[in-house]
């Protein structure tokens, strides 16, 4: 996570004075009359670690495109560091991509892909194999300095790419899925990589991920996209804790959604869900009024199950046991309730004793607590 | 490997006679010591030590491979850079036309080619000589270039030259830098399609000659209507040596340009 040194929290999106390194402001992007981006406005900050998640074909690399200047706006006004971008061809942008597809030069070795854009600069020629060295070092592919891009692994060449974009440290760094063909350990230590780098140079990073989970350890805020519009912009806790819409908390980590309508508003919200049922009390997620139909959304981790009826909480139901998945540090409880709805349950194996506990056909009670809900809008 | 049925093989052959029998007559008629070409009266090669003595021979052979040299040169630079116009810079005004029109040349009788510059040379007052018949072959080779070369470019991924410009690259060194080495084998199938093609030619040749100026092919039609000699024959089988040198090397350029570009889409997945 980016950190701005002391103990202050980095959050310069809350801060009033601080002047966005990137302003995109109501980008419209339309290819004939496909529309792309739909009236996206969007500020990054300085230093940010910024992250794009979305389904495929939400426009995510054509907003970077047009970061990069590869793609010229429909409508709007794209301002990086005070410049406005539209007269400023992509060579002459401080801003550096590394290419969803690579885009390795085939004619070129692994060493001289890295240094082409440094030799662009007219370093010296010591400071460039220098510099290259240490990039070659950074993604742990010094041995295959000499080899041409069809003579390494995928992964190996995602590695050369994401190299060659960072070799000239720009101020503005888009990684379109840098990580995609990497196996998990290396690409948790390719994360690190870059969150260090990111601290040590101060790059900004605009990143495209399709891992949630990715995004969640990264980034510093993340926007998620869909049909080419920001659906929501926050940190990693909120979006996770409090998504806006049904939309948002279905695309980010596992989620329990039960359809009802809003029987009481107060402090949080009471949803009516079946009929002769107790309404599911949660937090208001999203401005509603009372009989309107809504989804009450709860995280299969904060879900307990007993087999006794949990007396002390407000949100209990009773159902029978359908599924149970054993994945190691967890165990997952698909239970199904009388009313209809199959509720998923996580529960964390810290004994050997404590997934024993139940069994398929189980009658077991579920319950959370009054927060641990969200009822948002359909 | 499939083996041939003998209906193959009859076909395969009976095609092959009918292409290199008359190439082969003349090649070993061109070692006959008689000096008429239809009978035959032992091993010798004295017509290629005379061909050797015929300055006018030489001279124009001379011509010849000099006006193929640059026209293939020049053709390939402005070949080169329609087909990049043409296919890399997306949609234009006029493109269409502008396609249709580097093409047109392709399919014109060349009667008609040579007859418009012929004209065109009285016109401006240009003298029939060597840069004549450079100018015209160029002309008409250029199509062809830009044919080869922008076959090449259609399957190019644009986004390596975005790349280039992303780290700094100006489009022209982009350009030199990564377009221009990996089209490489398709410009170099270019220039060596280009330079057989101006070695060949006759008709377009006769109108821009002058005479200052003659090429091999003008020079061998001319004397060949005096009678065939065998001092022709040898020079015959020179060219065709010469020929098939140069069709071997185009492909094994293309058939190399082949397997990188396999290679390349390999490397794509
Ligand atoms: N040059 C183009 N011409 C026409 N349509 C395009 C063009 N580029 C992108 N699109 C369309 O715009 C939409 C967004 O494409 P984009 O590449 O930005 O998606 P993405 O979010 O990056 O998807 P993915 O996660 O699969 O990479 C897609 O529907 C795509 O078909
Ligand atoms: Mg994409």
């Amino acid at each position: 996570m980016a950190a701005s040194g002391n103990n202050e929290v980095f959050a310069p999106w809350k801060d009033r004075d601080a002047v966005p390194l990137i302003r995109i402001d109501q980008i419209t992007k339309r290819f004939g009359d496909f529309t792309a981006i739909d009236n996206v406005s969007l500020d990054i900050y300085p230093q940010e670690f910024f992250a794009l998640l979305g389904p495929s074909g939400c426009g995510k690399t054509t907003l970077m495109r047009m970061l990069a200047g590869f793609e010229t706006p429909s409508e709007g006004r794209i301002t990086i560091d005070g410049v406005d971008m539209a007269s400023v061809p992509p060579n002459k942008r401080a801003v550096n991509m590394m290419f969803q597809s690579y885009a390795l030069f085939p004619h070129l070795s692994v060493w001289d892909n890295i240094a082409f854009g440094l030799r662009r600069d007219s370093q010296d020629k010591d400071q460039v194999a220098a510099r290259v060295e240490e990039m070659l070092k950074l993604v742990q592919l010094s041995q295959f300095a000499r080899r041409k891009p069809h003579q390494i692994s995928g992964g190996q060449r995602q590695r050369v790419a994401l190299a060659r974009s960072l070799a000239k440290a720009p101020k503005l760094l888009l990684l379109d899925e840098p990580l995609g063909a990497l196996d998990k350990k290396l690409r948790q230590e390719t994360q690190f990589e870059l969150m260090d780098i990111q601290e040590k140079t101060g790059t900004t990073f605009v990143i495209v991920t399709h891992d949630q989970e990715e995004a969640m350890t990264v980034a510093s805020r993340v926007a998620v996209m869909n049909n080419g519009q920001l659906v929501q912009v926050e940190t990693p806790e909120v979006i996770y804790e409090q998504p806006s819409s049904v939309y948002v908390a279905d695309f980010i980590g596992d989620v329990n959604l039960i359809e009802g309508s809003v029987a009481a508003l107060g402090e949080g919200a009471e949803l009516a869900w079946a009929e002769g049922r107790a309404s599911l009390i949660g937090q208001l997620g999203a401005a509603l009024s009372k009989g309107q139909s809504a989804t009450f959304a709860i995280r299969p981790e904060k879900i307990a199950i007993s087999s006794d009826e949990p007396l002390d909480r407000r949100n209990r139901v009773r159902g029978k046991i359908l599924d149970i998945g054993y994945l190691g540090n967890l165990s997952t409880y698909h239970v199904e309730l009388p009313e209809g709805p199959v509720v998923k349950c996580e529960v964390g194996n810290r004994s050997r004793i404590e997934r024993r506990d139940f069994t398929w056909e189980d009658e077991v009670w579920l319950s959370w607590s009054d927060t641990a809900g969200l009822v948002l809008a359909r | 490997m499939r083996r041939l049925s003998t209906f193959n093989i009859v076909s395969l052959t009976l095609g092959f006679a009918f292409l290199y029998i008359p190439m082969v007559i003349l090649v070993v008629y061109s070692f006959n010591e008689s000096k008429l070409v239809t009978v035959w009266a032992g091993f010798s090669t004295k017509w290629y030590g005379e061909l050797l003595q015929n300055e006018a021979m030489i001279d124009a052979a001379w011509v010849t491979v000099k006006v193929a040299f640059f026209s293939s040169t020049i053709a390939t630079v402005l070949g080169t850079m329609a087909a990049y116009v043409i296919v890399r810079r997306g949609r234009f005004f006029g493109r269409t036309l502008f396609s249709g029109m580097i093409y047109a040349p392709l399919v014109m009788p060349e009667v008609i080619t040579g007859l418009s510059l012929l004209l065109l040379f009285i016109a401006i007052g240009l003298d029939r000589g060597v840069l004549t018949i450079v100018l015209a072959h160029t002309t008409f080779s250029m199509c062809y270039v830009s044919v080869v070369v922008s076959s090449r470019l259609v399957s190019f991924d644009d986004s390596l030259e975005e790349a280039a410009l992303d780290l700094g690259a100006s489009p022209f060194e982009a350009f030199r830098l990564v377009t221009l080495p990996i089209i490489a084998p398709a410009v170099i199938s270019g220039w060596l399609l280009a330079f057989t093609l101006s070695l060949d030619d006759l008709v377009i040749a006769s109108f821009a000659a002058g005479p200052s100026a003659t090429t091999l092919p003008i020079k061998i039609f001319s004397s060949v209507r005096l009678g065939v000699s065998p001092e022709i024959n040898a020079l015959s089988t020179i060219i065709i040596a010469i020929v098939t040198v140069g069709v071997l090397t185009a492909s094994i350029v293309s058939k190399r340009q082949i397997t990188q570009r396999l290679k390349e889409e390999a490397q794509a997945d």
